[in-house]
């Protein structure tokens, strides 16, 4: 059994089919382009993303911080965001025929648009420039470690879930 | 009512650029972490640059660029997940993942800092 491929939330409908076309030197030719994903696919991904930025934020707007306190707003966002991601995906790769959609519009789209990197980034700068480097270390490695567990969380939920169902 | 309005076409122009990166790299046969190393750079320097310009920006220029399209365009979910994929990755799996997660964050916050201090010269 082959373990499984480190495997994007993010990776366009299609590509792993064989690529044909794998010269980095190539001139960029429309014909050469290997699966390129239909209209569709870029419309699903552009509305989950309005979505998913509006519902971080509207979480931002219910709940503001201090530049000085934790950013409880992102820290929730990103740490919930990371659980269904961890849940779709098993999901999407496990079933038989999931709708081509699914993955960029709630993946890709929601997900990728709902959690977000550079916040995290800016407002840990903004922790240590405030003079509060406890709280950015802990802000920093806290979200890390939160979002890898739940990923695997989420997981881990989703082959409940499935097991549930076969029962 | 302009402020939702810039975060919603902020968020769909970044997930559309984030999205058109990874096919991109993937189409290079790269891994895909590495997509979502250069957005998560690239947003977060562009961020970092907005926060370092404070007010001297119209308000909805934030929620558009920063929240909106940086937001969108940089990701923690598939950091996340691609990090615990790369650990379950055969040999060396974890050191891979281990390399991703220090990379990101190390790049990632340096980038931060970098346009912030770039941003506050203006």
């Amino acid at each position: 059994m082959n373990p499984p491929r480190p495997d994007g939330s993010d990776r366009p409908n299609g590509s792993n089919r064989p690529d044909e076309f794998d010269q980095p030197d190539e001139p960029d030719e429309p014909a050469a382009l290997p699966a390129r994903p239909g209209w569709d696919v870029f419309v699903a991904v552009a509305l989950g993303g309005a979505l998913g930025s509006a519902g971080r934020y509207g979480l931002v707007v219910l709940w503001p911080h201090a530049t000085t306190g934790v950013p409880w707003a992102t820290l929730v966002t990103n740490l919930s965001g990371c659980a269904l991601i961890g849940l779709l995906m098993r999901l999407v790769t496990t079933a038989a025929a999931p709708h081509r959609l699914v993955r960029p519009f709630l993946g890709t789209g929601i997900l990728g648009g709902f959690t977000t990197f550079s916040t995290y980034a800016v407002e840990t700068r903004g922790l240590f420039a405030a003079d509060r480097p406890g709280v950015a270390v802990g802000y920093l490695l806290g979200t890390l470690v939160g979002a890898l567990v739940a990923v695997r969380l989420g997981i881990r939920a989703a082959d409940l879930a499935r097991r549930g169902r076969r029962c | 009512m302009l402020t939702w309005a810039a975060v919603l076409v902020g968020g769909a122009v970044g997930a559309l650029c984030r999205f058109t990166v990874n096919w991109l790299v993937e189409r290079r046969s790269r891994p895909a972490p590495w997509a979502t190393f250069a957005v998560n750079v690239v947003g977060s320097l562009v961020l970092g640059l907005l926060a370092g310009t404070g007010t001297a920006l119209p308000g909805w220029v934030g929620a558009l660029v920063g929240t909106g399209f940086c937001g969108a365009l940089t990701t923690y979910s598939t950091f996340g997940y691609e990090t615990v994929e790369l650990s379950r990755s055969g040999p060396g799996g974890r050191g891979r993942a281990a390399l991703n997660v220090l990379a990101t964050l190390v790049v990632g916050l340096a980038a931060a800092a970098l346009g912030w201090q770039l941003g506050n010269l203006t």
